[in-house]
């Protein structure tokens, strides 16, 4: 493997500006709002296995192991609230979620 | 870079980091939601390759099972289960594409400026040996996780069981009407709340007389 880590890093920066572009873009839209998070997330994990890799350290890819496992419990509530906010309002609009008058 | 000297392991680095980039340029501009979370499936999958590249193969194992088994099926049913109206959530879309891609710009930019520089190079940071055959991934991680991780190892755990209560807390829907038993009910009730002792004083039998005329009948 003769790829420099800084082009992994830049994989990873890549992938970052590109989930938060994705959050300009959508947002009136709720479920890409939270694909665009997954993204980011994705993109730290890459930096993650990358320095974990290059500096010969486990620790990285335990820590890798870790935000999975938050991520994925994240992402279980935040489809849940979403389920509950279609039933309620029968749209996932931003627009609409206007109830705390903010 | 020559070409000639590009290995088989730099070519599908490459390959594997273009297919990345191009999945995640399909979810965040895909008109249908279907579309964008079968982008993200393929945008994780291609990083679970360039993670394998890097030796990482638990992780890499895993964010196929856990992630794309699990996380991105359930996304997928979501999308399936709500009914969007695609049009209408993409109103400003064009409008913030050019402050979008600004600020992407720059965040790219100043970080591939960085990253860039000689203190990331391969002068600075040399590629890592391969590792040797018999070497396992997966041992050195479980090896890691009992032991000097097993608490937060712990607290993953919970972590998950509470994702898993609040989810099915908050959509659970109550149905009025449905028979069922309330389990604490059940546990809760003592023996004189099912069976209560009444003292009845004995009734007397009926008596048979006999009649005058011969026939026996019974009087009540």
């Amino acid at each position: 493997m003769m790829v420099p880590l800084s082009h992994v890093l830049t994989l990873g920066a890549i992938l970052f500006s590109l989930g938060v572009v994705g959050i300009f873009l959508n947002r009136k839209n709720l479920i890409v709002l939270l694909m665009a998070i997954e993204l980011m997330l994705l993109a730290v994990n890459i930096n993650f296995v990358a320095f974990s890799t290059y500096h010969g350290d486990a620790a990285g890819q335990i820590f890798v192991f870790f935000i999975l496992t938050v991520a994925a419990a994240e992402s279980a509530i935040g489809l849940a609230i979403l389920v509950v906010l279609f039933r309620k309002l029968q749209s996932i609009h931003v627009d609409d979620l206007d109830g705390l008058k903010g | 870079m020559n070409l000639t000297e590009l290995s088989f392991p730099t070519l599908c680095f490459y390959l594997c980091a273009a297919i990345t980039v191009a999945a995640a340029l399909g979810v965040i501009t895909a008109k249908n939601p279907v579309h964008a979370v079968l982008s993200l499936v393929l945008a994780f999958f291609s990083s679970g390759m360039i993670w394998l590249l890097l030796q990482a193969e638990f992780l890499a194992i895993s964010i196929v099972l856990i992630y794309i088994g699990v996380v991105m099926v359930l996304f997928l049913f979501v999308v399936m289960m709500v009914d969007i109206n695609a049009a209408r959530l993409r109103d400003g879309f064009w409008r913030y594409l050019p402050v979008g891609l600004v600020v992407a710009g720059v965040m790219v930019a100043e970080m591939a400026l960085v990253l860039n520089g000689r203190y990331f190079g391969l002068a600075a940071v040399p590629a890592p040996e391969p590792a040797a055959a018999d070497f396992s991934n997966v041992k050195m991680l479980a090896h890691l996780l009992y032991t000097e991780y097993a608490y937060a190892f712990e607290l993953a755990a919970l972590i998950l069981t509470v994702g898993l209560i609040a989810a099915v807390m908050l959509t659970f829907n109550k149905r009025v009407g449905s028979k069922r038993v309330d389990p604490a009910d059940q546990v809760a009730v003592k023996a004189r709340d099912r069976l209560v002792m009444h003292s009845i004083p004995a009734e007397k039998e009926p008596v048979v007389e006999p009649v005058t005329d011969g026939s026996a009948e019974v009087r009540s």
